[in-house]
């Protein structure tokens, strides 16, 4: 059959010289492979004490943003939710009520807001899909927890913290 | 022998297990720095500096383990397995010649246990021992592949011991003896058994790490095919025994290959620099370590370099090849000390 990538390598199985029977030659190899590692250089991170640098486009925990005033972004519209493959995002809205215009942007917000972070695969489409620069994943790593429901992050978690503190 | 000689003994004996305990316990340190080495990880590094109290936190984990003991077992030999294994791993010790002799108060003490004539014998009666502990603990177990684990083990062990004999034949023939302290006495300066017998080295330390249960012939315990093996039904310290009883059973075999082959406590000019004989001894038992902590390292070494062989292909590599080499390597011998002496 014709290779379709001309990369295909036709192997040939010749049988063995002297040399690769008696398998010394190539333990030694072997042996010199392994041992030029012990001197060099450890490639792991010593991880509570050193972390490791993330790059620039790393997706960790989301984070709900507020605006210039400190007003929560998140008018609830749902397109996050929607645009979840993972589906693990869910919201319930409310109606903003009068003396409520500093803590929420627009006339609804979500009054609760929750992602669940064991369904989420932190692809980055809430933050593509939110028409409101509301959620962003520029958080750390998801920390460990014991208990299932403790990965439901609520708004708690989720939003960022009050611009005057 | 009078009470003092007794004594000496006695102390030579408790320090002589000491030893070993010591080094078995470290040789897992060892054994896990060492493959974080080879892997360019850093290894255990949590207790103590560079985690040198590892091995304790170790100890203290399997000592406060829980203790299964399946009901179907048959209780009395399921816990004398552990206990031979670790028993015959430690009476190999005895014959081994640590050093020359110490002179202190008068008394010249030499660091061996016992000197018998027939050490070399001694020491292959023991190893092979061994194997029923792991034998013992598997049939116990009343479970098959704790049993498919120990008949592997005992077949291994029985199929090199034949080879391992045989090549220490021709060691024989050179060295015209059984005793351990003369064939380390005879390997004076640079006179060691290697540049006389490599093809018989060859063939002892394949055959010593199949002895030792070691990578690359660690059949005995497969995780994949045997969950385990031989001490799949074990737990707690029963599980330390057999897994310690294997770092001291290395230790000794390196301190057999040590002696056998390269010089024992020997080391070059150790009489020509004009020191006390008592210091001489003591260097001589250093360099004595020192080639058994290569040879632990070599075991380490090479487990972090090969992969386990196949059944079929360990039983073909024991009896096709082994034995016949170790035999053309006897019969070699015998024609060069015919022609040549």
């Amino acid at each position: 059959m014709e290779s379709l990538t001309g990369k295909r390598k036709i192997i040939e199985s010749k049988p063995l010289n002297f040399w690769e029977r008696i398998y010394l030659p190539a333990i030694l190899r072997g042996l010199s492979i392994t041992i030029k590692h012990f001197f060099r250089k450890d490639v792991t991170v010593r991880y509570p004490e050193q972390k490791r640098e993330f790059s620039e486009n790393f997706r960790g925990m989301h984070s709900l943003k507020r605006d210039e005033h400190g007003r929560e972004r998140c008018t609830a519209c749902g397109l996050c939710a929607l645009s979840c493959p993972a589906e693990a995002i869910t919201m319930i809205s409310a109606e903003r009520k009068p003396g409520e215009e500093n803590l929420y942007r627009e006339e609804k917000y979500a009054a609760v807001y929750e992602i669940n972070m064991l369904r989420c695969i932190f692809c980055g489409l809430c933050e593509e899909a939110c028409p409101k620069e509301a959620i962003y994943l520029d958080g750390d790593i998801v920390p460990a927890d014991y208990l299932r429901k403790d990965f439901i992050y609520g708004k708690d978690k989720l939003v960022e913290a009050p611009l005057n503190q | 022998m009078g009470t003092t000689d007794i004594l000496i003994k006695f102390a030579l004996i408790v320090i002589i297990f000491l030893v070993s305990l010591l080094i078995a316990m470290y040789s897992t340190y060892a054994e896990r720095k060492i493959a974080a080495f080879l892997q360019d990880r850093v290894g255990p590094n949590r207790a103590g500096p560079f985690g040198i109290l590892q091995p304790l936190a170790d100890g203290a984990k399997m000592f406060m383990k829980e203790e299964i003991i399946p009901t179907t077992s048959n209780g009395f030999l399921f816990i004398v397995g552990p206990s031979l294994a670790i028993m015959t791993a430690c009476i190999g010790s005895a014959v081994i010649p640590w050093g020359e002799t110490l002179v202190i108060g008068g008394h010249r003490i030499p660091l061996q246990v016992t000197d018998i004539n027939v050490g070399v014998l001694y020491i292959f009666g023991v190893v092979s021992l061994g194997v029923y502990g792991i034998m013992i603990g598997g049939w116990a177990s009343n479970n098959k592949y704790s049993l498919l684990g120990a008949i592997r083990a005992a077949s291994q062990n029985i199929s090199y011991e034949i080879a391992m004999g045989l090549s220490i034949i021709a060691l024989l023939m050179t060295t015209g003896t059984l005793s351990l302290k003369e064939i380390a006495a005879q390997q004076h300066g640079w006179h060691w058994n290697i540049v006389y017998q490599p093809l018989g080295f060859l063939i002892f330390i394949v055959c010593a790490f199949a002895e030792t249960n070691r990578a690359p012939f660690d059949l005995p315990e497969c995780e994949t095919e045997l969950i385990g093996g031989y001490h799949t039904e074990y737990s707690s310290m029963k599980l330390g025994f057999y897994l310690f009883a294997e770092y001291i059973n290395m230790f000794i075999s390196s301190a057999v290959m040590a002696t056998l082959y390269f010089g024992g406590y020997n080391f070059p000019y150790m009489h020509h620099l004009g020191l006390a004989e008592n210091w001489v001894t003591i260097l001589g038992v250093v360099a004595l370590f020192i080639k058994i902590f290569f040879f632990i390292f070599f075991f380490m070494w090479v487990r972090w370099t090969l992969p386990r062989f196949r059944y079929d292909q360990l039983m073909d590599l024991g009896w096709k090849t082994l034995i016949p080499l170790a035999i053309a390597n006897i019969v070699i011998t015998g024609i060069v000390m015919t022609f040549i002496k």
